[in-house]
């Protein structure tokens, strides 16, 4: 008997609209291999499985009563704690928001139930998605399939070990610097960032509203472009959302899969190809550059000067963003409260709530963020962040009018052994150098499997022009019919 | 401190204040500001929320466009410019209140900016700069339950009600203004009633300050003449016409009387008691929270096009004081009366009254006396007292047709504000018209004459002036129903007087 949990998206989609098998099976034998490894990789913060099941049984209805399915009706997802599901618990990997039930459905996730397909449960994060390595967790780090004694990057760590354990075929990731491809890249699975805009931010707890951008992570090309091409589109609740299509990027990716990138002109970014990045993550991203360009891309150098200064704007940016996002988790109306004994003031149940709630890394980007925001700080700080943002941007229309995409390895490194660099900062903030500039722009990236460095694998990454994901995944389609899937050692 | 205040009129001898108001207005429109919640008044409490206006994680807000559309023809009314491009902000502090704790509002890229209100003091007219008029959101309510003051210290439980979170609120702020000298109380004043009254000519909001849809802080300084202007202080929350005028001539007072014995002026806000028309001090600026503003992520910037503010600007209802100006020659009315008819409220009501056939005198009449009389024992506005202008109107054409006298038209507009029905309904139903027959007259007269025959001899007789008491007997058989000259003219003639 086959072992669904080895299956495509793709392909467990066409077994339940055929009727082979039922979307409870499928289900099913998902609960069971989470049942039988999570307790060793903690991908999951919360399993819903009888919501899981009673979504796959109206799915079953659904095609015994004759209804349309849609491509990935029956296929189940995981998707990260970071987005609002009615009635299930959403934590954003925190303490402050332990035991929330919020009372409506994230727009990606009303859009996901209305596909069919079947949501298994909540995955682990780093702490409001602050970090690289989910090991900021409140609830512990997730482990890295492929060597559980290292990180499986982060923040959306939990979504993406979820793949490549076989606890799911797809899930949802969010990419405020890197947090779905850095992931993508250290645990060999593809993880996508849509077009800032392409995807609604509606019930996506906000870490940096102007960066934050949920997206689609798969084992495979064509699996995330069918779950983006299911969450993406203009959504009114989000007024930063685009009103466009969702550019065609299934037809993309089945196109790339073909092979045939004659015609395309890729740029390879010289700022993060010198320094900077592991020997085996630069010798596995130059034989996949070579095997793009055998596939009849044409492969040129393009400087973009001012990538070096991504990181600094970034950690300006994202943390000024988010001492204000989390300005409301106060105790006051939802989640965590500490202190209310009837003797202290409102202020200090505030404080104490906030002082208990949150974690360190929180505590750090909420005090940087409020000192870079405060008057006679501001220009100096957020205000030359905002400059550089649009420096970054221009280099990348430049570049674009230069070239079809931009390449570069997803992240300087492979996956790290845990704690390796929790006590430096700044060592952690290194992992998403490659990352952060799309992010400052609002194009579309993504992250794909291209070699192994160790025995564990390295990601290659798209950048696109916004609202050109399709783009993306037609080269991500290409470079995976030349390079393959890699599969992990077996848990 | 108990200080004696110098008199006023010595403090302006010596001083010359500026002053400055930034006004909040409430809009009116059907939804809030970021979500579709209702904003009408009352409900139980947290019953008009979501989680938008609620600020739960993940919400994100999505601006009304009646709210922009409001603010913008606000702006146009004060002659102000429409920024092309301009951006919410949001304003960073701790408070309950706030969902958020963060308002979103507009920091240093307002809506409308530069732009002016002329204002009537005295006959005088007085051009009140406009620095800015931006957008923002209310708050919602707490209430401190326990412990003695009913503030945030002190008390055992904090209850929030955010059904007024989120509300459109539309600030209005005045550049600094000086020279006004003794009149600066005044000049606030009439400056408040001119906004509300441009405002509710604008139809955005119903402007009720003591619903607290339009409240005031008032700015204050002192400067000796010909120096620098002084430290202002801020007085918050003056929520009544009259209630802005001492709170600039108290604060005067107070900063005179500091400045005069050698002290100098705090930059703080104050506190402005109705009870007692003092200020007290509040929060003092040099320990006050950095809002730490910047650009609100969550929403793009607003790009007006520039024709459809020329539409919205084309569209304006003529300004409330060239509207008074107009309607005052109109209607004849003396500076003091059209006066009257301003503060009584009336101004479109009589407006509507005379448009639907009445006299602006009778209309003006029946307003400024009857009606007024009565809003004022019921203490609603008079709008509210329960007669329309079209009601008046027929009322007064029923006056005029003869078919009423002046006693039983008043008893029929009380038939219309109890809700009876049209004038004309009143005064068949209830039975109330003139009797004209002078047949039916003839024999009242008859009646009284016979059963009073003492007081027909003294008629008789030559005293004329007796016939009052046969008057009176015929109106009473009639009902009040009769017209007393005719039935005097009547029995004078039975009796051959
Ligand atoms: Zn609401």
């Amino acid at each position: 008997m086959t072992d669904l949990t080895k299956l495509s998206a793709v392909d467990l989609a066409g077994l339940v609209a055929t009727g082979e098998t039922s979307a409870v099976e499928v289900t099913q034998a998902h609960l069971d291999r989470i049942g039988a490894v999570d307790e060793r990789v903690h991908a999951f913060l919360h399993v819903d499985t009888e919501g899981a099941l009673a979504a796959a049984r109206a799915v079953d209805e659904r095609r015994a009563a004759g209804e349309e399915l849609g491509p990935l009706a029956g296929v189940p997802v995981a998707v990260k704690d970071v987005l609002t599901t009615k009635g299930v618990p959403t934590t954003v990997g925190s303490k402050i928001l332990e035991g929330w039930r919020p009372p409506y459905d994230s727009t990606i996730v009303e859009r996901l139930r209305a596909a069919g397909t079947v949501m298994l449960g909540k995955t682990n994060m780093d702490e409001f998605a602050m970090g690289s390595s989910t090991e900021y967790s409140a609830y512990g780090p997730t482990r890295n399939p492929w060597d559980t004694d290292r990180i499986p990057g982060g923040s959306g760590g939990g979504s993406a070990a979820a793949l490549a354990a076989y606890e799911a075929p797809l899930s949802i990731g969010s990419d405020t610097g890197g947090s779905i491809r850095q992931p993508g890249a250290v645990t060999g699975t593809v993880g996508a960032k849509p077009t800032y805009g392409g995807t609604s931010r509606y019930g996506l707890v906000a870490f940096s509203s102007s960066l934050d951008t949920p997206g689609p992570c798969a084992r495979n090309v064509l699996d995330a472009a069918l779950l983006h091409q299911v969450i993406g589109g203009h959504d009114p609740r989000d007024s930063t959302s685009i009103p466009a299509p969702v550019p065609d990027v299934v037809g993309a990716a089945r196109l790339g899969a073909s092979g045939d990138l004659t015609g395309v002109k890729l740029g390879v970014v010289t700022e993060f190809t010198g320094e900077g990045a592991e020997p085996g993550v630069m010798a596995a991203f130059r034989e996949s550059v070579e095997a793009l360009a055998k596939l009849g891309a044409e492969i040129v150098e393009i400087s973009c000067p001012h990538f070096r200064y991504a990181l600094p704007a970034y950690y300006l940016i994202a943390p000024s963003e988010c001492s204000s996002n989390l300005a409301r988790f106060d105790g006051v109306r939802f989640g965590l409260r500490v202190g209310d004994d009837g003797n202290r003031s409102l202020e200090e149940v505030m404080s104490l709530t906030r002082e208990a709630g949150f974690g360190p890394e929180v505590k750090r980007r909420i005090m940087i963020g409020t000192y870079a925001l405060s008057s006679g700080y501001y220009d100096a700080y957020y205000g030359q962040a905002q400059k550089v943002r649009t420096l970054i941007t221009r280099d990348f229309t430049t570049a674009f009018e230069q070239v079809d995409a931009l390449i570069s390895p997803t992240t300087p490194f492979v996956a790290f052994p845990i704690g390796a660099r929790t006590s430096d900062p700044y060592q952690m903030y290194l992992a998403d150098l490659f990352t952060i500039p799309t992010n400052l722009y609002g194009g579309p990236a993504i992250s794909v499997p291209c070699g192994l460095s160790d025995g564990l694998p390295v990601g290659l990454q798209i950048m696109a022009p916004t609202m050109a994901d399709d783009r993306m995944y037609r080269v991500a389609a290409a470079l995976e019919s030349s390079v393959g899937t890699f599969t992990p050692p077996a848990l | 401190m108990t200080t004696t205040l110098p008199a006023y009129d010595e403090v302006v001898a010596r001083w010359e204040p500026v002053i400055g108001l930034e006004t909040h207005v409430e809009l009116g429109t059907n939804t809030k500001m970021w979500c579709g919640c209702p904003t009408d008044f009352g409900g139980e409490p947290n019953t008009r929320v979501c989680p938008v206006c609620l600020g739960l994680p993940g919400s994100l807000p999505v601006a009304n466009k009646a709210a922009i559309e409001a603010t913008i023809r606000i702006g146009l009314a004060l002659n102000c410019s429409i920024a092309e491009w301009c951006r919410f902000a949001r304003k960073n502090y701790f408070y309950p209140d706030m969902p958020k704790n963060f308002q979103i509002s507009q920091y240093d890229e307002p809506l409308c900016f530069d732009g002016y209100l002329d204002v009537e003091v005295n006959g005088e007219l007085v051009r009140i700069g406009i620095e800015r008029v931006h957008l923002e959101e209310d708050t919602g309510k707490t209430l401190h339950v326990g412990g003695a003051t009913g503030r945030i210290h002190g008390a055992t439980e904090s209850l929030v009600d955010y059904n007024r979170a989120g509300i459109p609120l539309v600030e209005i702020v005045t550049k600094p203004i000086p020279g006004t000298g003794a009149l600066a109380p005044e000049v606030a004043r009439a400056y408040v009633a001119e906004l509300r009254d441009v405002i509710r000519s604008l139809g955005v909001s119903d402007v009720r300050m003591e619903e607290g849809s339009l409240r005031c802080d008032v700015n204050t300084s002192l400067n000796r003449p010909g120096e620098e202007w002084g430290t202002r202080t801020e007085t918050k929350n003056v929520n009544s016409l009259r209630s802005v005028e001492r709170a600039v001539r108290s604060e005067m007072l107070r900063q005179a009387s500091v400045l005069d014995a050698g002290g100098r002026i705090t930059q703080e806000t104050r506190h402005f008691h109705e009870d007692t028309g003092d200020t007290t001090p509040g929060r003092s600026k040099e320990t006050a929270t950095d809002y730490r503003y910047f650009p609100e992520p969550d929403l793009v910037p607003l790009a007006p096009d520039t024709a459809w503010v020329a539409e919205l600007k084309a569209a304006l209802p003529e300004l409330p004081r060239l509207r008074r100006k107009r309607i005052q020659q109109d209607w004849g009315l003396s500076d003091l009366d059209m006066q009257s008819v301003v503060n009584a409220g009336a101004v479109e009501l009589i407006e509507a009254t005379v448009a639907a056939g009445a006299t602006p005198a009778a209309a003006r009449k029946w307003w400024l006396g009857e009606l007024s009389r009565r809003a004022n024992e019921t203490g609603v506005e008079l709008a509210d007292v329960g007669a329309t202008p079209a009601q008046v109107a027929e009322l007064q054409g029923l006056v005029d047709a003869g078919k009423l006298n002046d006693k039983l038209a008043r008893t029929v507009l009380e038939g219309v504000v109890a809700g009876e029905g049209s004038p004309t309904e009143i005064m068949t139903n209830r039975n109330l018209e003139v009797v004209s027959d002078t047949g039916a007259l003839t024999a009242a007269v008859d009646e009284a004459i016979a059963a009073n025959p003492d007081v027909a001899d003294k008629v008789r007789s030559g005293k004329v002036a007796a016939a009052g008491a046969l008057v009176g007997a015929v109106m009473k058989t009639t009902r009040g129903q009769a017209d007393a000259k005719t039935v005097r003219e009547l029995i004078l003639e039975r009796l051959g007087a």
